[in-house]
């Protein structure tokens, strides 16, 4: 009979209407300002730096060697290095980027620069709320927006965070018996020096 | 009303006498709901009937086959995404293929088994929001694509957690994935699998047996199996015009042919069967997903010896090709030994198959277009690059 694949349909936006107050299954929206649903850990959107202890811009863990500038495909990255070297958080000296700008108008949050970057400094944010009165200065993020603490880091993604830490640290240690080694072997080539002849 | 696809393909049928020479040229799109994107046809029309259709494309060109030669190998693979911007994973899966072609690179089991998943999960939304994109072409605004999104909704939040962005995901890489997949995600994946098939039998239950469907779809926009072969068309419109060709079971790539699965055919070519395909074909997508949950192996996911930065091929050419959700969709590389292709060309599907839009459309009625462009199933971010 002609119309009941039309009732038969009904049944089941019937279904779906009287569901939707009762089965979470069928009600998947929520009010959005009000209501937010968790981001998972790994969602990303642009980079950040990070920097380790109070100072923001002395802790930075760049050392603007510039490969993120130069693998960014949409080339979103502008660094200048600096000319001259400053101690980093652990001491040593190390140059770093006199200018580091991202501009996100152009980024396309796809964290290749997060891949490639061998000192774990830059990272992928999860805020997604950005928007602004105008559109070029204001989305153009110089060093100072784009410098967050490490503690952050380990905010919104804690899983990664904490291996990052754990690498980090190993590296160090690593660094730290390679140059007791070195110390080593230079005080015993100090005790006895090679004789000539 | 409707004029037969077999008469018309014999001889352009007269014009009536009152009409002669005053077809009514209007231009469809580019800002029309229904084009899907920035799609414009220029039609022409006596009373309600196609008469001549011209589509035009280039609206949303983005220069991406040329940005693709002067980027690196790896620096393209976050543009891929936004190409067929539905089926982001089946597009980086396309590209890393003919790189690994290219270099030779071997993938490991792991990966090659995510490389799966996540391709029957990309078929899967990509096939259930056209099923709802095409009801609301033919006028049930809202309902069943909202219904559709629901479930596209599921697999999305599976491709955030996953790879950290819904629609870019930006996630092969050359010789494996970038990131794991944990056990929990692994078992996320699989309930949403296990669940699928009641939204198909509702979403079945929905709109194939209605009547309105059945007349705006059925006997509409017949494609020849002839014509479809000549014309290159690949995918589920070519096999619902009867074609067996699927290029996972044709090429193997991958690890498809351990996988037990059938390839659904149709019988008339018209968009009833093309929009049955697409149902079906999700049918034995989650048949694929159940064996690929049962024997993923635990393992490495990247090949430790391609190096992402400095990556250079040798020199040579490849043309690597899967089977897309929407057809064929292939990259061919030429490669000169530096760090980026010489030549980087895309076969899209859409593309080839919206070359036959007049073809179908001809002597159908102005409403009757719009059900078969929606059945050709086209992304304009594909179309024109």
């Amino acid at each position: 009979m002609i119309g009941t694949g039309i009732l038969r349909g009904m049944a089941v936006t019937a279904k779906n209407f009287v569901g939707s107050y009762f089965d979470k299954e069928r009600l998947t929206t929520v009010q959005y300002p009000e209501e937010r649903i968790p981001l998972p850990e790994n969602s990303r959107n642009f980079p950040f730096l990070i920097f380790d202890g109070e100072d923001a811009q002395a802790g930075l863990r760049c050392v603007a060697c510039q490969i993120c500038e130069k693998e960014c495909p949409p080339q979103c990255i502008y660094i200048i290095k600096s000319k001259d070297k400053k101690p980093d958080y652990v001491g040593k000296p190390q140059f770093y980027p006199a200018i580091f700008d991202i501009d996100i108008s152009v980024c396309m949050s796809c964290q290749i620069c997060v891949e490639v970057c061998p000192f774990e400094a830059i990272k992928m944010d999860k805020v997604f709320e950005l928007s602004k009165r105008e559109r070029f200065d204001a989305l153009l993020m110089r060093k100072t927006e784009l410098a967050k603490s490490n503690e952050y880091y380990h905010e919104i993604h804690p899983i990664e965070a904490a291996e990052v830490d754990g690498n980090l640290a190993a590296a160090a240690a690593a660094a730290a018996a390679k140059k007791k080694a070195a110390a080593a072997v230079a005080a015993t080539s100090a005790v006895t020096p090679p004789t000539s002849s | 009303m409707s004029v037969g696809f077999q008469e018309l393909a014999a001889a352009p049928p007269p014009m009536t006498s009152r009409l002669e020479g005053e077809l009514l040229e209007i231009s469809m799109g580019p800002q029309h709901p229904s084009t899907h994107g920035v799609f414009r046809m220029n039609v022409a029309l006596e009373g309600e009937i196609v008469r001549k259709l011209k589509p035009v494309f280039g609206y949303l060109h983005r220069n991406h086959e040329k940005i693709g030669e002067n980027t690196s190998y790896l620096g393209s693979m976050p543009y891929t995404d936004r190409l067929d911007y539905f089926c982001s994973m089946t597009n980086n899966w396309a590209y890393a293929l003919s790189v690994e072609k290219l270099a030779g690179i071997e993938v490991p089991e792991r990966a090659e088994y995510l490389r799966v998943i996540l391709a029957e999960l990309t078929r899967l939304q990509n096939h259930a929001s056209l099923l709802g994109f095409l009801l609301s072409d033919m006028g049930a605004w809202g309902t069943p694509l909202m219904y559709a999104f629901r479930e596209r909704e599921k697999i999305l939040d599976l491709f955030e957690s996953l790879s950290g962005s819904r629609m870019m995901c930006d996630f092969m890489r050359f010789g494996g994935c970038r990131v794991d997949a944990s056990e929990e995600w692994l078992g996320r994946a699989r309930k949403i699998a296990e669940a699928f098939p009641k939204f198909l039998d509702e979403f079945e239950q929905l709109i194939l047996s209605n009547e309105i469907v059945i007349m705006r779809t059925q006997h509409v926009g017949k494609l020849s199996a002839e014509l479809a072969i000549n014309a290159g068309i690949t995918g589920p419109m070519l096999r619902a015009s009867g074609v067996n060709y699927d290029i996972r079971k044709v090429d193997g790539y991958g690890i498809y042919p351990r996988f037990k699965f059938r390839v659904p055919l149709g019988d008339h070519g018209d968009c009833y069967d093309r929009l049955m395909m697409r149902s079906l074909e999700m049918r034995e997508s989650l048949a694929i997903l159940k064996q690929a949950f049962a024997e993923i192996p635990a393992g490495p996911i990247t090949n430790p010896k391609v190096k992402i930065r400095a990556f250079k091929p040798p020199v040579g050419e490849a043309y690597g090709r899967i089977e897309g959700p929407k057809g064929e969709l292939g990259f061919y590389l030429i490669s000169d030994g530096s760090a980026s292709p010489y030549r980087y060309r895309v076969r899209p599907p859409s593309f080839i198959n919206l070359t036959i839009l007049e073809d179908l459309c001809l002597g159908h009625t102005v409403a009757d277009v719009m059900v078969i462009l929606g059945s050709i199933d086209i992304v304009m971010g594909e179309v024109d690059r």
